[in-house]
């Protein structure tokens, strides 16, 4: 499939970076990418994404758009209040470029759902905000064997890493099993600048391009943390072993999905 | 003795425990934090007893949720 004139005009940009050129902007045309969250992170990330050229871009987000997302999930707008969250993205994106299909998950992923919908696209994005969904993130993709980029937000910090099967370790190697609930302070208790979400949230959407173009370093097997207030990006490494992970390891005792928050109206939350 | 705590290097007292270092260093919601220490895990049951040398490189590893308000909104 070739490029046509306006598709050569619009990723210009990317076409004269030796990194990517007309075939890198190609695989991006022929990726697929899902963002869990259309929230603080998946909105900048969304924008990107779409703007870039990713031809399939799937939305998973079960709320609707409040006052008080507006802050900081930058792809709604005052108009969209009340509207699903998913389809005001959608919109956003498509506005954006018509080159991209967006295609929308309107609901709660939860065990029975999540491998289903993760099994099509090639790279995944966890945005949500709580840690039942992001267990249940990393233990499907490790389970479907799926890249996907884990990043968390608070207050005047960020902190993100990659997980791609084979090549480091995952998220449940670092942090064993979710806190309980309200251990942990949240979004919504402690606060987060708005621009935390633009910041993280973007490079996420840098893990994603770079692995669709295959080209760079990925964060695998270090956490890259942000502190805004000191204005320090710091790169931890995470040990290599993962044999003992229950989930990644060489014996796994995790081989089915947990959702950790059963409650009546809930289900797991993105 | 000086070791490096989160990429800074720092001077504390000789034969500190890693459970003393994150008393020593406010870390926040300690019963949850992740340790390495020169890039392996410490058992969190082992804080008390895991000794810190010279020269060792010490990272606190913490939750952090964030991203879409979708289960409390
Ligand atoms: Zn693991």
């Amino acid at each position: 499939m070739a490029l046509t004139n306006e598709q050569i005009e619009r990723y210009s940009r990317h076409i004269i970076l030796k990194e990517v050129g007309a075939k890198g902007q190609k695989k991006l045309l022929n990726a697929k990418v899902l963002i869990i969250g259309a929230g603080g992170l998946g909105a900048p990330a969304a924008l990107y994404l779409a703007a870039a050229g990713v031809g399939t871009i799937g939305i998973a987000d079960a709320d609707e758009v409040d006052l008080s997302n507006l802050q900081r999930q930058v792809i709604h707008s005052t108009a969209d209040i009340g509207k699903p969250k998913v389809q005001s993205a959608k919109e956003s994106m498509e506005a954006i470029n018509p080159d991209v299909k967006v295609i929308t998950y309107h609901k709660f992923l939860t065990s029975d759902n999540i491998l289903d919908i993760i099994k099509d696209y090639d790279f995944i994005l966890d945005g949500t905000d709580n840690f039942p969904a992001k267990f249940l993130i990393n233990d499907a993709c490790v389970m479907a064997k799926k890249p996907f980029s884990h990043a968390g937000i608070i207050r005047f910090k960020g902190q993100l890493m990659t997980y791609v099967p084979g090549e480091g370790p995952c998220y449940r190697c670092v942090f064993r099993d979710p806190p309980p609930k309200d251990a942990v302070p949240t979004c919504k208790q402690a606060g987060v600048i708005g621009a935390m979400g633009g910041v993280i949230g973007s490079l996420q959407a840098m893990e994603a391009v770079k692995y669709i173009i295959g080209q760079g370093k990925l964060l695998t097997g270090s956490l890259l943390t942000y502190d805004a207030l000191s204005m320090t990006f710091h790169k931890i490494q995470l040990p290599r072993d993962t044999s003992t992970c229950p989930v990644c390891g060489t014996h796994p005792t995790i081989t089915k999905l947990i959702d950790y928050e059963q409650t009546v109206c809930e289900g797991v939350g993105l | 003795m000086k070791i490096t705590v989160a990429g800074t290097e720092k001077q504390v007292a000789d034969g500190i425990t890693v459970a003393q270092l994150i008393e020593d260093e406010k870390v926040e919601t300690p019963q949850y934090v992740t340790v390495t220490v020169n890039d392996e895990f410490v058992e969190s049951g082992k804080f008390a007893e895991t000794v810190i040398h010279e020269g060792d490189s010490i990272e606190f590893l913490y939750f952090m949720g964030g991203g879409s308000n979708g289960s409390d909104k």
